[in-house]
This record gives C-alpha cells, structure tokens and sequence, in this order.
C-alpha cells in the first residue's frame, strides 16, 4: 500500500524503460520509417507514464505524456520523424532520467519542464492535419486540475481519461472495481493491502478511491473502489478478490470508450454543481454484481499460471550478495586449512571428506561469483546515447557498434568500469575519427566507425575498442613525449609502434592541440590506464596511423577469489597471481647472464631479466651459492621478467584482503590473503615489478 | 575519586613502554592480543612490524616504543598488542605491557608540560595526574598517520 516499498522497484523500472526509449529512439533515428519501433517506444513512456502517476510523480507523468502525443502523432502518420523532432524527444528522455535519478536521490522528483511540454505541444500541432484533434487534447490536459465528476461518483481528470481511452486502445480493459467489506471486518487495512496485492499482479492500479493515504489510515467506511488496466478478465479478476476473507462482495464495472464520452458530457453539465470529495461510491455502482460468486476452481488454476510466470527471478539486494560472498570467503580459507590438516594427517578417510568438501565449495564459489555476474550491457547501453550527442558536437559522423553486451563481468568490476570506457570513447571520437571532410579526402567512408567489443578468453574478460580514425601520429606523440620529458631523445628512435602509441597512456601526456571540453581537462588517458590496472586489468593499445587504433582492456573475471602461485622466500610465503605467471622454470646459475649488470636468462629465444624477489623485498639471508634456481616467469603485457624464489609450494585459491587503510600502497605488494595455517601472506603486484 | 563522580570521566587502558605509563580512550580499543604471528610487510619504515590475522581481517601492527625512536625490545611474555580502530580500520599497537583500566576525570588531564628535546611531543594529547601516577595521554591521529606511498627507484 505504501508507495514507498514499490519506490526502489519504481526506480529500478523506470530506468529500463527509459534505457528502451533511448535505445529505440536511435534505431527509430536511422529507420524513420519503422512505426513498430514507434509503437516500441510509445509503450515504454506509456508505462512510464502510468507508474509515476501511480506512484504520484506528475511531473514525470506530464512530460511522458506530451511525448507520447508527439508520438501517437508519428505513429498515425500525421507528423514525420524528423532530427529536431528526434532531439527534442531525446531532450525530454533526459529529463526525464534526470527526474528519476533525483528521485533516487531521495528528492520528489520535481522539475521545470514548462518549455520542453510547450516545445513538445508545437511539434505535435506543426502539422495542420492533426491541429484540431491535438489541440483538443491540449486543451483538457491544461485543464487537468479540474477533476471530472462521473456518474458512477468516481472523479477522472483529463489526464486519467487519456490513459484509459488510450490503454484501451492497446487491449486492455479498465475496470472499476469497488470492494465491500464486511461489517465486522477487523483488520481493514490488511485486506485492502491483500487485495491491492491481488490487483497489482493482475494489471496497473490507477486510481483509487478513496486515495491510498486515506485508505492507510483507515479513512473510509466499508468499501473503496480501484480503477485498474489490466487484460484479464472481470470475473476471474472478482474470483481472486473474493478469496481474500471478510470480504462481502465485490463489483466490477467495465470503463468504455463510450463511458468516457458520457462522463464527459455529465462533466459539462454537471461541472460547477459537485463537489470536489464525493464518499459515497456503494449506492451509486449498480453494475456488475451478480456475477460475485465465480467458480473457485478456475480462480485457483490462474492464480497457479501466474505463480509460475513471476516465479523465475527475483530481485536481491546486492548487499546480501556481499554477505554471502564475504561467508563463502571465510569459508574458503577454512577449506585451506582444513586442506593442510588433511595432508598432515594422512588419514585416508579425513581425505576423502575434505576432498569432497573441496569439490562442493568449489561449485558452491562458481554459483556465487555467477550470481553476482552482470551482463556487461549495463555499462554499454548509455553509450549509443553519449556517441550521437558528442558526434553532434564534434560535427562528425560516427557509427557505433557494440558487440557482445551479453559478456558477463563480475559487479564490483561493472561498477568501476564505466568511467574509464567512457573516456575510452570520448578519446576515440575526439582524437581518433576525422572529421567528415578530412575523411573523405583521405579515401575514407563519410562515416566514421567505432566497435565496443566485449568477449570472454579464459580467465579473463577482453572489452576492446576499435575505430577506423586518424590512428596515432607517431611523430607528434613523441614530439610530445620528448617534451614532457616522458622518452628521451636518444631513445625514441628506438621504440616501436606500439610502444609510442603505448606513451599516451603515461601521466602527464595530452596531444590534443587544445583541450576540448569532450575528452576530458587534460586528465588524460593515464587515468583510464591506473584505473584498469587497480581492477587487476591491463590497457594495450595497437595503432596505425591512418588506418585507426584498437584498446585492448583484459580484466580480470572476479576480484576477491583468485587463483596464486605461493613461493617461499626465506621462510616467508608470497602469493603471486596466476594470471600474470606465463610459466615457472629451475635454470642452471651457469645460465643466468649478466646484460650491463642486470642478471637475464635466454628464455626461449626471449632475453628475460631477473628480478630478486629478496633484494626487492629487504631480505637480510643473500642467495647462497645454488647451482639451480626456481624462477617464476611473468609478464606485463609485451614485457617478460623472471622473479627469484627460494621455492615453489604450489597452487591455491584465495580471498584476496585489503592491507588497510593504514597501510596505503606498498611498493610491489598489491593485497594479502590468509593462509590455511591462519598466517597472511602477501601478494606480489607483479605490474609494479615491471618497467 | 570522590569528586570525580560530579565530573566527567574517561575511560582508559593504561599500558606501559619503557616503564613509563600511557593512556589511550577504551572506547578505541577493540581488544588485547597477546603473541600473534606477524607476517612482515617489506619496504616498510622500522615500527612497522607487519600484518597479522585478526579473525580473518589483515590488521597492521605498529611498534610503539619503535614508533617513539626508544630502544626497540623483543616480544616478550609481558608484551601484548592492543587492536584499535582508527579511521574506520584496525590497527595494532605493540606494548610492553597493558593490565589496567582506569576512570581518569576529564578535570586531570592537562596539556603536557612544555619539556625542551622531548621526541614524541607530538604524539602525545595531554597528560593525567591521577593519584601519585602520570598518565601520558597518546594522540591515535597522529601516531597513525597513514604510510603513503613508499618508492622504490631502484630495480
């Protein structure tokens, strides 16, 4: 009953059908002609519509509703789709968003959308055709404060009127439904609530009488009445109600469009002489009743449908979901421990058991990392959006493709993602397409392309980004790198492509001649860059010049379980990730040699250096003098290093634990786990190892 | 004590280092460790001792009587690691030994005498006079100034 409890779900609901419009507002952008995309769109700001005016949100319900006039219009051929029409449509989706995100925000949702309704009103009335019907409507929506007085005591305003002729329109059937209850009838709340929980499976309440705050409080005698949209039909609709108990009867009247029409006419008539609260809606509903007692059984058998139709998913809080996750991860480190029990032991049932148990949580850890999976589409669906509006801007042609937006990505990864995307892009169609002319006489399709691709590779989830521009310059990149003091002169030569097209990821580089306002005040792309790498991801980028350049980001699947390689260094146990190890060798000392007093190894045909993971680490015991030595291969990217370790112990799974906010950044340390044994043990960044 | 009903008072864990007595507000402290093994974290200044598992949160631990530059000690039987919660994380301090809480009124504490060379001063709140016994009151904010980042030039 409250508004309240449905406010999340009204939010939630919201944003996908405005997601809808958007989207389908881009499609209709380059197939003007399609009216099923029409029909698409005029279906979610309809139902837009009607849950913010349940939920009492005019504005939004306002807005909604002059933009489903501009689209009836389209849909009926009376005006045709034009960009200035399609702007502003996409001007009041804005809005619209904007509203329901202060919604959220814990606001009422309120704004002054006075000019875009009049905007809206003059597309609709720009054609003559459709001027008379228009401007009827316009007319009653203007006067919508003024409540029509029907002869059935229920008042409709312009604006319910609408909605109801319009949903008829579309097949469902509005009814009025008055609910009597019984005299002795204790709990009159908790019936209406059961029956609003009946009703609002069924269709959407728009109406009631009295108002839902009056029926909260108990404020009413012992009926109220529902006007609901809905496709059922009447008697199964009485069948569900009279289950509830200590109901007496119910009555349910249909609302035709001729209904409509004659309540109109009685408003003409009857406008100045009724007042504006009308109580008593019993002696005046005639109609409908004697179909009160419908069978039992066929109620039943729809109610069991129904059942099954809004059994499949369910909503959870992704607070719970953390609970869960942060249980199972307690649960983890007691497998390891149990694990090392085990294997001390040496006894063959407690193998058995804990083998099993291992095999159960690893599904258990499956379900739960899938369970928080989110398909990547909720971060690319506001893209197509941003590109049409900065391609505008920028006076570019631009096509984007996204493929892919089923890839899942864990939620926590979701979540920091989109930033570093949109940055992505906006680099891309600031820096990276040319300018129509400048296309055209480079050979080059008017329009320029860019493909968002996202696609799973083992452990890994790959979100590239690819477009047919202008590509990196190299000669103006390592100009500016020069100048940054990022390369050295003598050195720049040296580098290859990739490496120069690599440089405009490093801090303090920005080649734009001026900063524009698209992409980004000089922040640059070492932003994206540090963001992707904290996500445990890696950013590469391959560039040529003309031709255009492709960002390549690799993120990691999931971010608290991950699977380490634990080495012994001098009695202590570090964790090193798997996904940056290539592979673990023991190589002869003969073979380590000295390139200007780096140690290397010839690892397979590749000059890898070693890095001395005690060295790094402040150990005090110096290698002794072995003939053999354990290396752990990883990389970064292109670049290879071969850490030192005393000894391998093998492969685990881990939860991966914060150092604290005390402890902010260690060189070379990027978290810590705990061991079976209930020790921690640090994990080695293997990015910050690498130059 | 008798006045100090009509006064405020403070709860504290009284803890020594080097047989001095310190204070800090019991509503900090989260417990009292005694030995847990501390996984060291390299590149770290001195008084930075590691991390330990604290019922499976990775909690830091500070040597205190390192943290002041005194004479560093091994851990002993007395020695004990008090778990505080200080800007929304735990950290544990290591001290020679923490057996006492005490109501000190808010009325005793006062701002430390003016004492020229002395190195902690400002790690340190005030000071308490209670009975014939001198309470250094410890300032948590400064003695857990977060470790920012700690570069490594060399590879």
């Amino acid at each position: 009953m409250d508004t309240n409890q449905y406010l999340d779900m009204f939010i939630e609901e919201s944003k996908e059908h405005l997601q809808a419009c958007n989207e389908q507002l881009l499609a209709l952008e380059n197939n003007p002609d399609d009216l099923g995309i029409v029909n698409e769109i005029f279906r979610a700001a309809h139902t837009l519509k009607g849950m913010s005016a349940t939920m009492g949100y005019e504005d939004i319900a306002d807005l909604t509703h002059k933009m489903e006039n501009v689209l009836d219009a389209i849909r009926n051929s009376k005006i045709s789709v034009t960009t200035e029409i399609l702007d502003v449509v996409f001007e009041a989706a804005d809005d619209l968003e904007l509203m329901v995100l202060d919604i959220e925000a814990g606001g009422n949702g309120k704004k002054d959308v006075s000019v875009l309704v009049d905007t809206l009103n003059r597309i609709e009335a720009g054609e003559p055709l459709d001027l008379e019907e228009n401007a009827s409507i316009a007319a009653t929506t203007e006067e919508s404060a003024t409540a029509v007085v029907t002869s059935s005591g229920i008042h409709y305003d312009d604006f319910e009127l609408t909605v109801i002729s319009q949903s008829s329109e579309q097949g469902f059937n509005a009814y009025e439904i008055t609910v009597e209850l019984r005299e002795d009838c204790l709990l009159k709340v908790a019936r209406v609530f059961m029956t609003f929980e009946i009703l609002e499976k069924s269709g959407e309440v728009i109406k009631t009488v009295p108002t839902v705050e009056k029926l909260e409080n108990e404020e009413f005698d012992q009926n109220f009445t529902i006007v609901l949209l809905t496709h059922e039909d009447a008697d199964d609709l009485k069948a569900k109600i009279m289950k509830v108990s200590e109901i007496e009867e119910v009555r349910i009247k249909h609302i035709t469009d001729e209904y409509i029409k004659k309540y109109k006419q009685i408003e003409f008539e009857q406008h100045d002489e009724q007042p504006q609260e009308k109580p008593n809606i019993a002696d005046t509903l005639p109609a409908a009743t004697e179909k009160a007692k419908a069978a039992p059984k066929e109620a039943t058998q729809v109610k069991k449908t129904n059942h099954a139709s809004s059994n499949k998913t369910i909503r959870v809080n992704i607070d719970r979901l953390d609970i869960l996750m942060n249980l199972f991860e307690e649960l983890v480190i007691d497998r390891g421990r149990l694990q090392s029990i085990a294997s001390e032991l040496h006894n063959p049932e407690l193998n058995e058991s804990v083998e099993r148990m291992t095999r159960v949580s690893g599904d258990l850890q499956n379900i739960i990392l899938n369970m928080r999976m989110v398909p990547v589409e909720t971060v690319f669906n506001r893209f197509p959006k941003m590109v049409r509006t900065l391609a505008r801007d920028l006076n570019k042609k631009i096509n984007l493709e996204i493929i892919g937006a089923e890839t899942e990505l864990d939620r926590t990864v979701i979540d920091e993602i989109g930033d570093p995307l949109v940055h992505l892009i906006r680099n891309a169609l600031d820096h990276g397409i040319e300018s129509p002319e400048e296309r055209i006489a480079k050979g080059k399709p008017e329009e320029g392309t860019v493909t968002l691709r996202a696609y799973h590779s083992g452990n890994h989830v790959f979100i590239e980004l690819e477009d047919d521009g202008a590509g990196v310059n190299r000669e103006r990149v390592l100009g500016k790198a020069i100048e940054r003091g990022i390369v050295s002169e003598e050195i720049a030569p040296t580098l290859s492509d990739r490496q120069v097209a690599e440089l405009i990821l490093a801090s303090g580089f920005s080649t734009a001649a001026a900063i524009t306002d698209v992409s980004g005040r000089g922040v640059g792309l070492d932003v994206v860059k540090s963001t992707i790498e904290s996500l445990g991801g890696h950013i590469s980028i391959d560039s040529k010049e003309g031709k255009g350049s492709l960002f390549q980001v690799q993120l990691p699947l999931t971010l608290s379980i991950i699977s380490v390689m634990l080495v012994e260094l001098d009695q202590e146990i570090y964790a090193i990730p798997l996904s940056s190890i290539i592979e673990t060798a023991i190589v002869q000392k003969s073979d380590i040699l000295n390139a200007h007093n780096q140690p290397v190894i010839d690892f397979r045909g590749t000059i890898v250096p070693l890095v001395d993971l005690k060295e790094i680490f402040e150990m005090e015991n110096r290698r002794e003098e072995e003939d053999f030595q354990s290396i752990v291969i990883v990389r970064k990217g292109e670049s290879l290093a071969g850490l030192v370790v005393d000894s391998f112990i093998g492969q685990q799974e881990i939860v991966l634990k914060s150092l604290g906010n005390y402890l902010q950044s260690v060189f070379a340390i990027s978290g810590a786990t705990i061991l079976g044994n209930g020790q921690v043990a640090l994990i080695v960044d293997c990015n910050a190892l690498i130059k | 004590m008798a006045k100090a009903v009509e006064v405020s008072d403070m709860k504290v864990i009284v803890f020594q280092l080097m047989n001095k007595e310190y204070a800090i507000g019991l509503d900090v402290v989260e417990s009292i460790e005694k030995s847990l093994s501390i996984t060291r974290v390299p590149r770290m200044p001195s008084y930075v001792k590691g991390v330990l598992n604290l019922r499976g949160v990775v909690t830091p631990v500070v040597d205190l009587r390192e943290r002041f530059d005194m004479e560093p000690k091994e851990f002993d039987e007395s020695s004990c690691i008090i778990i505080v919660s200080h800007a929304d994380s735990e950290v544990g301090l290591i001290v020679d030994d923490a057996n006492d809480v005490m109501d000190v009124p808010t009325s005793v504490i006062g701002p430390q005498p003016e004492v020229v060379g002395s190195v902690e001063s400002e790690f340190i709140s005030g000071v308490a006079k209670v009975d014939k016994r001198l309470l250094v009151m410890l300032n948590l904010e400064k003695v857990l100034q977060p470790i920012k980042k700690v570069n490594a030039d060399e590879l």
